[in-house]
């Protein structure tokens, strides 16, 4: 990575496709990351908060991928540790066919040049001594940019976010709204011609309003830039509009994964339904009448044996308590790891 | 007590925030009557003024900054005359308040027990064992389970669901006439959500109390509102039961809100938009504060900010176009 990475016209040359469209821009297997909990006089490890465990899956070149679940259930950790600001504990993460930080695989440098992340807070993510100009010139500037031309480009991409840059690339964050700095994020996101944006709940803190701004800029980009996108939010409608397929996480679990029309048309897991199904109607004829579960998700420390849901589960039985249920695919990409849905397993409702 | 009137009786409620760089009008003559045992729910997006509206309701804005116009009536008789002492009487007795954020509002030193037991002993002349018992009951009616035992729980060994029943048993605690609810729903979870909702419902007919609900999101505001204000820039444009504000609204901010929506949006088309920002609260334009980002916008709205309206049916808009040519907003 050096100044010849920058080509003649806009800002950095984004890097060729390795491994041709069939090759998964990114597929991460097995990834965990369990955070040990301290105590006693001793300081030793006392418990292990599972937020991530053997989270396996892919995500194909040019699609959005939606994951959905609650608090606690993984989403975020998942996200950082794909951008490696904490180390995995176990599993292998590689991005169209190399393997990210291993002996001959792609460094982290160059990952960035490649992935990267808007998170949730727009304010907290922004640094506030820095002129909105600089906050995206900065990166291409370390990657090798000449100063004045990563502040012209600077002044393209802000145009690209639908901000006028004789107005804001003077600002600082504190100048502008919640969807203004939403904007310069992901200006800043798209400031080294990544592949890959990880969207960390980045329209969640938006009012509704601006929400809606924000969805049509972020599908507008994906197509001008050529974008694929991981798209984590705990809003059910939003990822279905944005997302080609979803996967809902549940206590640091993946629990189902398929095309966005199966998922939010017929889901298969338990924990989905529930989650769907507690969406407001939206109808006031027709208002909700009972909650599909009771109590809040449990805590990761310590999560339950076998299938993780089953404490809150209605349909729960000796076998779910006994093995973990595997996610298995089926023929149309569309995976649920449950026992019900596993013939063979043992529960009552699977088919024998 | 008059049992007939209103609970609570709003009339040209006005908020301005005083500060060196100048003053902000964040509520500006909001009216309206709360029924006996009715949910009114408000709808906003932030700055517009509802949750500035329900804090003047009941007395949380800090005074040396704060000027508030208007009149507040409680029962009937008038709270923003005397406003202190009046207030004090009536708050936690006769109306309570909940939060967004319970881990802030409850007082992380002292036990769920403590801190209801403390409010029943403060407001009625019952021994510490008796509102001990009470603060039992009521965590028990917000439907905690092993009730006992979470009496002796600090806030931070509750989760966040279990936090906002308690909260919400805490404004219980006396019995209150009026609920303000401000936004208590939005930092949870989808599933725990649904819930909380469901329990407010449950406990509002239960218990006869009439509740203003304050959020930014229409599927909640749906789900527990009789009636629906929606608030911009620190007034309300319109007023109707929920289900005639959903189904047509009668006002374009509503009609935008609503169809800005992503849940009945088709995946690969844009969502529809309400262009622009909101105005800035301390350079209001001179007529209806929403024209300059509406498509029905025409030279007579710069001009005189219209009147908040009854339309024949009953249902109140402040759209000049609405109300004089008939518009459909939508």
């Amino acid at each position: 990575m050096s100044v010849s990475d920058v080509e003649s016209g806009t800002g950095l040359r984004p890097l060729p496709d390795r491994g041709g469209p069939a090759q998964p821009l990114l597929a991460v297997s097995g990834l965990r990351k369990h955070f040990p909990i301290r105590g006693g006089v001793l300081n030793r490890v006392v418990a292990r908060v599972q937020a991530v465990d053997d989270v396996t899956f892919s995500v194909q070149k040019g699609e959005t991928l939606g994951i959905v679940g609650e608090s606690g259930c993984g989403t975020s950790t998942t996200a950082r540790l794909l951008m490696h600001m904490i180390p995995p504990d176990a599993g292998d993460v590689v991005f169209d066919g190399e393997a990210v930080a291993r002996p001959g695989g792609i460094a982290l440098r160059d990952l960035y040049r490649q992935m990267q992340m808007v998170f949730q807070d727009s304010y907290a993510a922004l640094n506030p001594r820095l002129p909105v100009s600089m906050t995206i010139a900065l990166a291409p500037m370390v990657h090798g940019m000449p100063r004045a031309r990563a502040l012209a480009h600077a002044a393209e991409l802000l145009a690209a976010v639908g901000l006028e840059p004789g107005l804001f690339l003077n600002r600082y964050p504190h100048e502008l709204s919640g969807g203004q700095r939403q904007r310069v994020n992901m200006a800043r996101a798209l400031a080294l011609s990544p592949r890959l944006v990880i969207l960390d709940e980045a329209v969640s803190a938006l009012d509704k309003s601006v929400e809606a701004h924000v969805l049509n800029l972020l599908a507008d980009l994906k197509r001008d830039f050529a974008l694929t996108y991981l798209f984590i939010s705990h809003d059910l409608d939003v990822v279905r509009y944005m997302s080609d397929r979803v996967l809902v996480m549940y206590l640091g679990k993946i629990v189902e994964i398929g095309p966005v029309d199966a998922i939010y048309g017929a889901p298969r897991h338990p924990y989905t339904r529930a989650l769907l199904s507690a969406v407001p109607s939206m109808d006031p004829l027709h208002r909700t009448q009972s909650a599909p579960l009771s109590g809040d998700p449990p805590n990761p420390v310590n999560p339950p044996s076998g299938c993780r849901f089953r404490t809150r589960c209605p349909f729960a039985e000796p076998v779910c308590a006994g093995r973990e249920p595997r996610l298995a695919l089926d023929t149309s990409d569309h995976g649920v790891a449950c026992h019900m849905a596993d013939a063979g397993s043992g529960h009552s409702r699977a088919a024998s | 007590m008059s049992e007939q009137g209103p609970a609570l009786s709003v009339h040209d409620l006005s908020v301005r925030f005083t500060a060196r760089e100048g003053d902000v009008t964040a509520v500006n003559g909001v009216s309206f009557d709360l029924a006996r045992g009715e949910v009114l729910g408000i709808l906003g997006e932030s700055g517009s003024g509802k949750s500035v509206t329900l804090r003047a309701l009941i007395g949380l804005l800090p005074p040396r900054r704060t000027v508030i116009g208007g009149t507040i009536a409680f029962d009937g008789r008038d709270m923003a005359a005397d406003q202190t002492t009046r207030l004090a009487e009536l708050r936690g007795r006769k109306i309570a308040m909940i939060f967004q954020e319970p881990m802030l509002a409850l007082d992380p030193v002292f036990t769920i027990g403590d801190q209801i037991a403390e409010a029943i002993v403060r407001h009625e002349a019952v021994s510490w064992a008796a509102a001990w018992a009470r603060a039992q009951e009521l965590l028990e009616l917000v439907q905690i389970p092993s009730a006992a035992r979470r009496l002796r729980n600090y806030p931070h060994e509750m989760s966040g669901g279990m936090r906002q029943r308690a909260m919400i048993a805490l404004a219980l605690s006396c019995r209150p006439e009026v609920l303000l609810a401000d936004e208590p729903t939005t930092a949870l979870d989808v599933t725990v959500q649904i819930q909380i909702v469901l329990l407010l419902r449950a406990l509002q007919r239960e218990l006869g109390m009439a509740v203003i609900f304050v959020t930014h999101d229409v599927g909640v505001a749906v789900e527990i509102a009789d009636r629906l204000a929606v608030m911009y820039s620190g007034r309300i444009v319109e007023a109707g039961t929920t289900a005639e504000v959903i189904a047509a609204p009668k006002h374009p901010y509503t009609a935008g809100l609503l169809g800005s929506s992503v849940r009945h949006a088709r995946k690969g088309v844009p969502l529809r938009t309400i262009p622009g920002l909101p105005p800035d609260l301390r350079r209001l334009p001179p007529g209806c504060s929403f024209a300059p980002r509406c498509g029905h916008m025409a030279m007579a709205c710069q001009q005189t900010m219209p009147a908040l309206t009854a339309l024949p049916d009953g249902h109140l808009s402040r759209c000049r176009r609405v109300v004089e040519e008939g518009l459909d907003p939508r």
